[in-house]
């Protein structure tokens, strides 16, 4: 019988790159970057990596497919490099198989890096593309990712009648405490903080989703080196460590889309990716037990749900917890440590790592005073790809060794 | 006997008012003034002559067995592709089966009424049961020009065949003639007309009057035995010389929907006779006569059986279903007349895969879905393993067809980031009525009127333009109920 992934593999360093409109930089400066910086981290020479997967998302810009341009970027010596993509769970999802194949005892030490360079767009927003299908062209929607996500909020004041307004003052909120946090973070995209009201008179994206409640379109690169808990001992002497919790994924199974079960009002695969990865880590009660989150706050109605989903705030009642500061810095689950994908920023390829990344830093307790976290257990990261009726939800909870 | 079985109307929603395009353009042409009044219909940003022409279709077959139709006409002038069968496409988005006959008719604006006569004359030979007949038109005048006033855009329909006929065709003569009143080359845009003092004098006043004549003469009527004289001619003072000159009562005369509509190319004729109907009694004659590059006049007789034709929109309800677009320059925008900037994510290139589409034909173009024959859940698109996590037979699939079916709006939004001329995109999703849903685009309706749980029916609209391969695609859209039919 399996028993999961819990405390079989530990990481021994990770990189992020400074996230942003890095106008100055390709993908490959970026690998660098976060490279570099998660090398020094695991005190390894590059030759010991044995393995790595490579995350990267979008096909119609950035540095094109598989797993060489990696490869050819770091000079890796012939090694194995396997891309992996799964939507926004593209990072989660290279440092998950590099994980699991140390855990299978494939191998020792594996690298995970994710990259993503969107700022060659050329517009805002994500490049359209048959993210679906090239079969959508004929019959989808004329649809953006704003729009396909602010339909939560029209379904979520029908399913439980509350009015807009009201939704409204909640995702402000969630804004307002994401750009709080983001501003203290000199690697995150987007420093400023704003106020709500700023937030609620924002131009109209997709309605009700105003500017402030989408993330921000960013250029970035995070990456982590993963063994077992013991060589990460034999290495890092003295030092804490941090060790995998769970990972899960739960992808969508066309219920969603095409079942008149679903009411749109929420993810039916984060609350099934997240009740496994509690069962996973052996969390009983999510609410007291996990320390802080970084969740997919790609709009701040994302983030709303999504805390219902996670079971953190009970069903329908995401708007007082968020109101009470439950998930503020200083909240008793602050979300969104880092400034989160509102503030600093969503590469696809690279966010999930940048997740793991705030909670990795937080639990080895590296950050200023002024932005850490009092109470560290367990740092829970979730993506959600695709869109809400079809999508992939990762949930990854880390620890202290 | 051969005859009309039913009618279906269909005028766009949108209503633009004569005054403002004469505010805007009136400075570069004065003598406009003469065509300012009253309003003209507009397809709305995603509509044209064919899916025009579906909606007439759908409101004609409106109680009709589609399976059991046997033929497809359609008569336009502004059809969207020269070569593709224009009428497989609305074929295929009416549902009809795939073994019937189908035809384009355009040329002369009188190509709706030649399409309606090839339909009767081939029931009458009994060699086919039943043909539908729709037409549409949406032609361009140039800003500043009469013909940007006079002309609307409209659509009207009607089935041909021997059972449950509501107006028995019972005979017809035609003139056909090479009177370029009105001409469109093999890449204009706009229509070009001659003097419209010859096109009155000599077009609508002595080549209009030979057909009539003719058609009297054969059948031995005089012209007060018809209770309705239907018959396009915008100018008004030509209008009042005919009705002298044949001696057409004021009753008799049909109205010619200048004031709310406009002048529809091949549709015209149709659409006034739809009006004509909706107000006819059994035993009224009417005289139908179309004008353009000759004239077809035809006589049908009202029967019974008109009593007995289920409710559906026709003109009356069409021009019920009015917003005003109280925009000149939208109008431009959206026929493409002032090329607006939709942003850099419109110049994103996506091929129409031809191959794809013709696998996926009847899903796309007919939104048909299928029906889980095990557990009966009913699902779009189309899927071989049921959704139903209790079921999940596998290729135990019938077709089912959502395109006539009410839903309601489960979520919806509207997008100002997607690339659109009508900006903010609306969509979201439909959850249908007898089960099944979809993400659908809205049309024919304001962000700010929609709710959750409104009541949506579906419309068969331009999904896209293709300006680099110049063509166009089609899907269904979701527009709000207007009225219980």
């Amino acid at each position: 019988m399996a028993d999961g992934i819990k405390d079989k593999v530990a990481i021994l360093g990770m990189g992020c790159s400074k996230f942003g409109e890095r106008w100055d930089c390709s993908g490959e400066d970026l690998i660098v970057e976060s490279f570099n910086e998660c090398l020094k981290d695991a005190g390894i020479e590059k030759k010991e990596i044995q393995a790595a997967y490579f995350g990267t998302h979008i096909d119609e810009v950035n540095v094109g497919k598989a797993g060489t341009p990696l490869a050819t970027t770091l000079k890796l010596p012939f090694i194995p490099v396997t891309r992996t993509e799964n939507f926004c769970a593209t990072a989660t999802e290279a440092l998950r198989a590099a994980c699991y194949a140390v855990a299978a005892g494939a191998y020792d030490i594996v690298l995970a890096l994710g990259v993503e360079k969107l700022k060659d767009t050329g517009y805002g927003g994500l490049p359209d593309g048959a993210a679906f299908g090239t079969e959508m062209f004929l019959r989808g929607a004329n649809a953006t990712a704003p729009g396909l996500f602010a339909q939560l909020a029209t379904a979520y004041a029908a399913k439980y009648n509350i009015s807009m307004e009201k939704i409204k003052e909640g995702i402000a909120h969630v804004s307002e405490k994401s750009h709080a946090n983001g501003a203290m973070n000199p690697k995150a995209h987007l420093r400023k903080a704003v106020s709500a009201e700023q937030i609620k008179r924002a131009p109209m994206i997709a309605y009700p989703l105003g500017l402030f409640d989408c993330c921000g379109v960013s250029d970035g690169s995070a990456a982590a080196i993963v063994t077992t808990p013991e060589i990460a001992r034999s290495i890092k002497k003295n030092q804490g460590i941090v060790t995998v919790k769970a990972l899960q994924i739960s992808v969508s199974s066309g219920e969603e889309d095409t079942y008149t079960e679903w009411d749109g009002a929420h993810f039916a695969t984060t609350r099934v990716a997240a009740s496994k990865a509690y069962e996973e880590a052996g969390i009983k009660d999510p609410r007291e037990e996990i320390s802080m989150m970084e969740v997919h706050d790609c709009f701040s109605i994302t983030e709303f749900v999504t805390m219902e989903d996670l079971q953190i705030s009970p069903k329908g009642e995401a708007y007082e917890d968020v109101m009470n500061g439950f998930y503020d810095l200083d909240g008793y689950v602050p979300c969104q440590v880092d400034g989160g994908l509102k503030c600093f920023g969503h590469p696809i390829g690279a966010s999930g790592l940048r997740m793991i990344y705030a909670m990795y830093e937080q639990l080895l307790e590296r950050v200023p005073e002024e932005r850490r976290v009092k109470r560290l257990k367990y740092g829970l990261t979730h993506n959600l790809g695709g869109t809400p009726s079809r999508n992939v939800s990762s949930i990854a909870i880390v620890g202290r060794g | 006997m051969a005859g009309i079985c039913t009618y279906g109307g269909y005028v766009p929603r949108y209503r633009l008012n004569r005054g403002l395009i004469y505010q805007a353009m009136g400075w570069m042409n004065p003598a406009n003034i003469a065509n300012a009044g009253g309003e003209k219909s507009v397809a709305n940003f995603d509509e044209d002559a064919l899916t025009m022409a579906v909606a007439a279709g759908i409101d004609a077959l409106r109680g009709v067995d589609r399976t059991k139709v046997q033929g497809l006409y359609f008569a336009s002038t502004t059809m969207p592709y020269k070569e593709r069968l224009n009428a497989g496409i609305i074929s295929a988005a009416l549902g009809l089966n795939d073994q019937i006959r189908a035809a384009d008719f355009s040329g002369g604006i009188k190509c709706g009424t030649t399409a309606l006569l090839s339909a009767l004359e081939g029931v009458e030979s009994g060699r086919v049961d039943n043909v539908v007949v729709t037409a549409a038109d949406c032609r361009l005048g140039r800003p500043a020009s009469a013909q940007e006033l006079i002309f609307g855009d409209g659509a009207a329909s009607v089935t041909v065949g021997t059972d449950n006929v509501i107006a028995e065709f019972k005979d017809a003569y035609s003139v056909t003639y090479d009177f370029v009143d009105h001409f469109r080359g093999e890449f204009a845009k706009y229509d070009r007309q001659w003097e419209d003092r010859w096109i009155r004098d000599l077009g609508f006043m002595q080549i209009l009057p030979e057909a009539v004549e003719g058609l009297l003469a054969k059948t031995g009527l005089k012209i007060t035995d018809f209770s309705k004289v239907v018959y396009p001619c915008h100018y008004g003072a030509a209008r009042k010389g005919l009705n002298k000159k044949l001696g057409i009562a004021p009753e008799a005369d049909q109205d010619n929907l200048q004031q709310q509509v406009g002048e529809t190319g091949s549709a015209h004729a149709l659409l006034m006779l739809v009006a004509a109907l909706e107000n006819a009694s059994p035993g009224d004659k009417i005289l139908l006569v179309s004008f353009g590059s000759g004239c077809d006049a035809m006589f049908l007789e009202v029967t019974e059986n008109i009593k007995n034709l289920p409710k559906r929109y026709g003109l009356s309800g069409s021009l019920e279903n009015r917003a005003e677009l109280d925009n000149y320059t939208k109008y431009l925008v959206w026929r493409d007349i002032l090329p607006g900037d939709r942003g850099l994510r419109s110049e994103e290139d996506l091929w129409t895969r031809w191959s794809q589409l013709w696998r996926k034909r009847k899903e796309v173009l007919g939104l048909w879905g299928t029906q889980c024959q095990k557990c009966g859940t009913l699902q779009y698109p189309t899927q071989r393993v049921c959704v139903n996590p209790e079921c999940g037979a596998t290729d135990e699939m019938s077709p089912y067809c959502f395109s006539d079916k009410k839903g309601r709006i489960a979520s919806f939004t509207g997008d100002n980031l997607a690339a659109s001329i009508n900006p903010p995109a609306i969509y979201g999703q439909v959850v249908f009525e007898q089960g099944g849903k979809y993400m659908f685009d809205f049309t024919d309706c304001d962000l700010e009127s929609l709710t959750t749980g409104m009541s949506v029916e579906m419309s068969f609209r331009r999904k896209y333009r293709d300006q680099k391969r110049d063509i166009a695609g089609y899907f269904w859209k979701a527009v709000p109920t207007k009225e219980e039919v």
